[in-house]
């Protein structure tokens, strides 16, 4: 199959990436030569294939749920674009 | 006293610790030739005041049973370093200043060493010649105008350089032993689980893994040791008992048994590679290992279900950058949504932006099943393949790239030609297997090439083992003209 330019500002919407009109032509160029090198993967019969999801032998451990730090305010706010007092501060979303 | 820092780094340990040179002399003697090689263009950050600071610390009160006594090192930008700025060479991180450390750089701290520098890397560690960074190009010592590979790229630069006595990178389909290779240096993707992730910038979690670079075989197990260990704070650590790798190094390594797969070659690769190859299997052969013929049939499959599953990955891990609680923001957008998409936009460059969107189509709706879930069982028959030969072998041997370094802008117009380069590392990261790149020999033009040595899981040892024995009889020599001084 065949990625046009739709499809792709689409995704890009998803991502929310914002793509440039004069950049869409090249982009739509290299992401279909990557997908047609992907779709090799078509060759193969995998139906009785199980997925791998982990490489582990191990499963995920679990641990007490606990607060283990905390009081770390001006630690998570200090590489903020822009916070005020103790908050993030965003563009307004509500009118 | 001839210059200290072309040495390795078990040498510079032992003139530490027969107190021939101080850690503040050694610290100086680096910071030089750092600063005679900004052409290079291997450091994002610099860190000359701490690391003198340090090495005076240690001088005054030396501990010389550790692991790295009074050792300045710098490392891959993509390790989180407690109050000194982290870029992953990514505008959307330029001022990123963690307030935390990586668990793997904490641990070379605690073994006596101390940070030098930040090294450049391609962009969120997405690339394979280190041009994808933010802060520009790094260029390989060993020849003007060559990559220096990637994404570790201004490890392998540094270390080759003798600006660092070692480094350490990161590795999620090759990127520390493509640029290992290229610069005529050793690298270590170490089995998936044994270094901590904890704090190192995420790119494909199920695939990222850190590891050592190093001038030879002996520094890579001294470095190895220092860095791994079972982190509570990474899910998929692996706890397990540390070993002593560098006290446990052999160089006997008659009787054991190496596997050589049929499908590690592509077309037109140049015959210097397979002579090579055969050089490789002589060595060992002459040492008593027995070669034995196998069959990785999958193997051509693995760079095309990695081209699913790390975007995949990416796109999920890097969604977090999103302007609002650390990084870099646009000014531009009317709203939250337009903020969060310029930002993305402005923030990130092309090769990672590609990545993300093919990440996210391949996780989008209707697609799922078709990319996501078919690339994951084909991973299970990669992985199976490894499986199936490691019943009949101790290790693999391969080579680590198809080709040397290449010229800085060859292959930037073409993503796949890219990609290409990492077609013998990456089955490993899929099966979450330990490989080493050695350095084996030249080609034609005088460039490195390295040799890869693939282990089974947690089988770091004997891989180092049968690099060590390869080391002392291969001959290889790194000679480097420091023409950029």
């Amino acid at each position: 199959m065949s990625l046009d330019k739709e499809k792709i500002k689409h995704v890009a919407k998803l991502a929310r990436i914002s793509v440039n009109d004069a950049k869409i032509d090249s982009l739509t160029k290299d992401l279909n030569s990557i997908f047609k090198f992907i779709e090799q993967l078509n060759e193969l019969d995998t139906n009785k294939v199980e997925p791998l999801t982990s490489i582990l032998n191990q499963s995920l451990r679990s641990r007490k749920d606990e607060i283990n730090d905390g009081k770390i305010r001006e630690k998570v706010l200090k590489n903020s674009p822009k916070d005020s007092e103790e908050f993030f501060v965003v563009p307004k979303v509500v009118e | 006293m001839s210059d200290i820092t072309n040495q390795s780094l078990n040498q510079i340990i032992k003139r530490i610790k027969t107190k021939e040179i101080s850690s503040t002399d050694l610290t100086k003697a680096y910071i030089k030739n750092i600063e005679g090689a900004k052409k290079l263009n291997a450091f994002v950050t610099t860190t000359f005041d701490y690391a003198l600071d340090k090495a005076k610390q240690f001088d005054n009160k030396p501990n010389f049973d550790q692991l790295l006594p009074g050792i300045p090192l710098a490392v891959k930008d993509l390790f989180c370093t407690e109050n000194f700025k982290t870029t992953a060479g990514s505008n959307i991180l330029n001022n990123f200043v963690p307030s935390y450390e990586s668990t793997v750089t904490k641990n070379l701290w605690d073994n006596g060493s101390f940070l030098l520098g930040k090294l450049n890397c391609d962009e969120f560690a997405m690339g394979s010649s280190n041009e994808t960074s933010y802060f520009g190009n790094v260029i390989n010592p060993v020849g003007d105008q060559l990559v220096p590979g990637g994404s570790s790229g201004g490890s392998s630069s540094a270390l080759a350089a003798d600006l660092t006595p070692a480094t350490i990178g990161t590795d999620t389909g090759g990127s520390i032993r493509q640029p290992a290779s290229f610069t005529g240096t050793v690298g270590l993707k170490p089995t998936y689980g044994l270094c901590s992730r904890w704090g190192i910038v995420a790119f494909a979690s199920s695939l990222d893994q850190a590891g050592p670079m190093t001038k030879d075989i002996t520094d890579c197990a001294i470095m190895l040791e220092a860095m791994s260990g079972f982190d509570e704070k990474d899910s998929t650590s692996i706890n397990k008992k540390k070993e002593n790798y560098s006290k446990n190094l052999k160089d006997n390594i008659k009787g054991l048994k190496i596997g050589i797969p049929k499908e590690y070659r592509v077309d037109n690769m140049p015959k210097e590679i397979d002579e090579l190859w055969e050089k490789g299997k002589k060595i060992l052969k002459d040492l008593g290992a027995e070669l034995i013929d196998i069959s990785l049939p999958h193997t051509k499959y693995a760079l095309p279900t990695y081209y699913i599953v790390a975007p995949a990955e990416a796109s999920s891990n890097l969604a977090r950058y999103d302007g609002v609680r650390y990084g870099y923001r646009s000014e531009k957008g009317k709203d939250l949504i337009e903020m969060y998409e310029n930002t993305r936009s402005e923030g990130f460059g092309d090769e990672v932006k590609r990545r993300i969107l093919i990440g996210t189509y391949v996780l989008s709706s209707g697609y799922y099943d078709a990319y996501y879930l078919k690339a994951q069982k084909v991973r299970q028959l990669i992985k199976k393949d490894f499986d199936d030969n490691f019943t009949k072998v101790d290790a693999i041997l391969t080579p680590s790239t198809p080709s040397s370094a290449f010229k800085i802008g060859e292959k930037t117009n073409d993503p796949v030609s890219m990609y290409l380069n990492d077609i013998f590392t990456v089955p490993t990261n899929l099966a979450g297997l330990p490989a080493l790149s050695l350095p084996a020999g030249l080609d034609k033009q005088g460039l490195p090439l390295g040799l890869q040595l693939i282990g089974k899981p947690l089988d770091e040892q004997k891989i180092l083992n049968i690099g060590y024995a390869f080391e002392k009889n291969c001959g290889f020599k790194n000679e480097i003209k420091k023409w950029w001084a």
